[in-house]
């Protein structure tokens, strides 16, 4: 890790000990977004990590912006930070300002239906798009659909969306949005860079990967002190057989996930990484599906309340495996590749997996 | 997080790659001209010397030691990338298996110059082979307890005692034995030592135990006042403890923990190709190279590791628990995918599934139980 990566760390997790407490998370099911905490983020030039300087974004690399996703996402941050992220990526791509707004993302994957239509003037967009993270708070909808010209990007005031309220397992905002011949002037819509509307998805999917992994993370750590603290019998239950073999799994899973997501974080910066996204998405979904339920049975009762914070992470985890396609939509689709590929190449398949990054 | 669980993205080098597509190319080769089938758990029950010899002329065994021993000074990846090709094909590398991974790595670094100059080039060239002895009637997990030992004599040690479940042992030339040197104290950890027992000694008789499917595999051997000279000893006598515990290390995180199913896999799509209709195939597979593909960057990241002399003992218990699973969920997924029909016409794809099913118990036993495992894990995150 260099420098600069060290001090993005480093500060990420500092405004996250400081300001994004247990209370805040709490507070955000109440519908309060944390704008202190947003702005010391957008003021340390977190939203924009990831866009170049000349761009006009801080600089890093996306990596860089994947290490702040996961620290955000062990603290359970109930902020857009990932969704706007990708926003400014699409933006600065696409040639578009850059957003230090809580920005969202609503796209035509995923069964959504976002169109473009040129006019005389302009442009006018409409369609649905569902579970759109953060929806509601957003001041700024970035729209990505299909025109008879080609996929189209455009930024969209949400006043002028209908929007509607849904939440995931974890209470975050997962609206659904409604646009209705939204007009807009042509300089403000621009074409998605070849390719980049299916790179979305793989993104979104390597996006929540890394955020599982920081939930995991999370639950170990808690799990881990919870077993050295809780005494029953006499003793702590870390000192019961059974419950550390219990931890040893969880522990296995959590380094199994962020060994799959970094590996999918290189290739992805390398060249696009489709194979080594979809084997982790696969890889920490099931590490949720596994992990979480040792986690909250070594918590005993305490961690299925709301009181305790075991749960700010497990019903995150139990979300993010199903958004931007579960384990079976992408063990399917990589399953159909090793097949069309054939036994004789499945090795060099899987050697291959890390071979965009030799040396 | 806790450190100990983070591991760093191997890059491998073009030369690196090179290795990997020279290794390829041989066993293609070998596999045309029918040197070889592929088989499961063939690292541990596909004896070929050989095929041993013909690895050691190419200067696949023993790569990483030093020239003036017969070795190539490669790197760890280069070998590790050597010892999964080996292993994908499934080709017969049981007779060198335990001499190139762990006890020529044991003896570079403990052996005295006698063993080093004379044992280490013969490896090298797959003519020695080596078997380990640490497991007794009344020793399994708890390896400390063994009762094997050694009394001094002039000019060496006399040996009495017996191990079990010594692989190849009625193959192997030698096998590196621990034993008691002297009598017991409060640190059981004390008083042992690693004595190599030329196998043609007067003394030693070796009885087979057949495994379930018959194959004989594994042996008892008996050590009655077996003489051991003086400059067979590995290492310093006492250090026998340290010095297994060293050489295990070479042993947990290796892809052979997680590869030892994989010509199953292999044949497993084979099978589904022809079948079209079966979806829930596409997902099974996708699952499982998923799972590949993350045991096999954990494992090169313990190779990366042991490369710059870190000793990492809970990622390379955490591959070889996660591993030996693997290599048992090929099996169960096989099995499930392929109807019964199926595999009557598919004869190839029956014994390889039979191979994986009636092996895989010892998947999750050999070098240190899942229990043993999870408990150095769980020792390592601190709470035990
Ligand atoms: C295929 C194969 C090849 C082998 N090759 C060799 C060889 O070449 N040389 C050699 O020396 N040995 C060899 N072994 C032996 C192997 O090392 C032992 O099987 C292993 O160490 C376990 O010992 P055990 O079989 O006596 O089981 P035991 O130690 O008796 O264990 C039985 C059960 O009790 C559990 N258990 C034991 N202690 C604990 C504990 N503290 N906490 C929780 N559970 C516990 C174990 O996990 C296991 O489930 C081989 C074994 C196999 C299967």
């Amino acid at each position: 890790m260099n420098d600069i990566s060290q001090i993005i760390k480093e500060t990420a997790e500092k405004i996250m000990e400081d300001l994004c407490t247990k209370q805040v998370v709490e507070d955000s099911e109440l519908g309060i977004l944390p704008r202190e905490l947003w702005k010391t983020i957008v003021k340390s030039g977190m939203a924009t990590v990831g866009v170049s300087e000349e761009a006009g974004g801080s600089g890093g690399s996306f990596a860089d912006a994947l290490t702040i996703l996961r620290i955000a996402a062990k603290f359970s941050a109930p902020i857009p930070i990932a969704e706007t992220l990708m926003a400014n990526w699409v933006l600065s791509e696409a040639g578009l300002p850059l957003m230090e707004k809580p920005t969202t993302i609503a796209s035509n994957n995923n069964g959504n239906k976002m169109m473009f239509i040129e006019i005389s003037d302009g442009w006018t967009i409409s369609g649905s798009a569902y579970d759109v993270p953060y929806a509601r708070y957003a001041e700024a909808v970035v729209v990505i659909g299909n025109s008879q010209q080609g996929n189209m990007v455009a930024i969209v005031n949400p006043r002028a969306c209908h929007i509607e309220h849904e939440q995931n397992l974890a209470g975050e905002a997962r609206d659904h949005l409604y646009i209705n011949n939204v007009h807009l002037q042509g300089e403000a819509v621009s074409r998605v860079r070849e390719g980049n509307d299916n790179n979305l998805l793989y993104r979104g999917a390597l996006i929540r990967a890394v955020q599982m992994t920081g939930a995991l993370e999370r639950i170990l750590e808690l799990s881990i002190a919870y077993s050295k603290e809780r005494i029953q019998f006499g003793r702590p239950i870390a000192k019961f057989q059974a419950i550390q073999q219990q931890i040893a799994i969880l522990a296995g899973e959590v380094s199994s996930a962020k060994t799959i997501t970094n590996l999918a974080v290189k290739s992805f910066e390398a060249g696009n990484g489709e194979k080594q996204i979809m084997a982790a998405k696969i890889r920490v979904g099931e590490a949720a599906s596994l992990g979480a339920p040792i986690a909250h049975q070594i918590h005993g009762a305490i961690g299925f309340t709301d009181e305790h914070s075991l749960q700010q992470s497990t019903r995150r985890l139990w979300s993010w495996r199903d958004e931007f396609g579960n384990e079976s939509y992408w063990a399917n689709k990589l399953g159909n590749e090793v097949l069309n590929t054939g036994p004789d190449y499945l090795w060099p398949f899987v050697t291959s997996m890390n071979s965009e990054l030799v040396l | 997080m806790v450190k100990s669980l983070e591991l760093e993205t191997i890059q491998l080098s073009q030369k690196t790659e090179q290795v990997r597509h020279q290794v390829r190319n041989f066993l293609k080769e070998e596999m045309e001209a029918g040197t070889f089938i592929p088989q499961c758990d063939s690292w541990l029950s596909k004896w070929d010397p050989e095929f041993s010899r013909k690895l050691g002329q190419r200067g696949w065994l023993g790569m990483t030691w030093p020239k003036q021993y017969g070795g190539q000074e490669r790197t760890a990846l280069e070998r590790y990338v050597v010892t999964e090709e080996l292993l994908a094909f499934g080709s017969p590398v049981a007779a060198h298996w335990f001499a190139d991974r762990q006890t020529g790595p044991l003896l570079l670094r403990y052996g005295n110059e006698k063993q080093k100059s004379e044992i280490l080039p013969r490896i090298a060239r797959g003519e020695v082979f080596f078997s380990i002895g640490l497991s007794e009637p009344n020793t399994g997990s708890d390896l400390a307890s063994i009762s094997t030992n050694a009394r001094k004599i002039d000019g060496g040690w006399l040996l009495n005692g017996s191990k079990i479940w010594t692989s190849g042992a009625h193959r192997s030339h030698y096998m590196v034995t621990l034993c008691r040197t002297s009598t017991k104290t409060d640190n059981r950890h004390e008083g042992l030592s690693q004595l190599m027992v030329d196998m043609s000694s007067s003394g030693v008789s070796v009885r087979p135990i057949h495994l379930m499917t018959g194959e004989h595999h594994f042996n008892e051997v008996f050590l009655e006042d077996v003489f051991v000279p003086d400059d067979m000893v590995v290492g310093t006598i006492g250090d026998g403890w340290k010095q297994s515990m060293a050489e295990l290390a070479f042993e947990r995180s290796g892809p052979e923990r997680f590869l030892s199913t994989f010509p199953l896999l292999v044949e497993l799509i084979r099978v589904l190709q022809q079948e079209t209709t079966n979806e829930g195939g596409f997902t099974a597979v996708g699952r499982l190279v998923a799972r590949l593909t993350t045991l096999r960057e954990m494992s090169l990241g313990v190779a990366g590791l042991l490369e710059q002399g870190v000793s990492p003992d809970i990622t390379a218990a955490l591959v070889k628990d996660l591993g030996t699973q693997f290599e048992c969920q090929i099996a169960e997924v096989a099995r499930l995918l392929v109807s019964s029909s199926t595999r009557v016409a598919n004869s190839r794809f029956k014994s390889l599934l039979a191979d994986a099913v009636l092996h895989s118990p010892g998947f999750t036993l050999r070098g240190g139980t899942t229990e043993i495992l999870r408990g150095i894990i769980a020792r390592g995150v601190g709470i035990r």
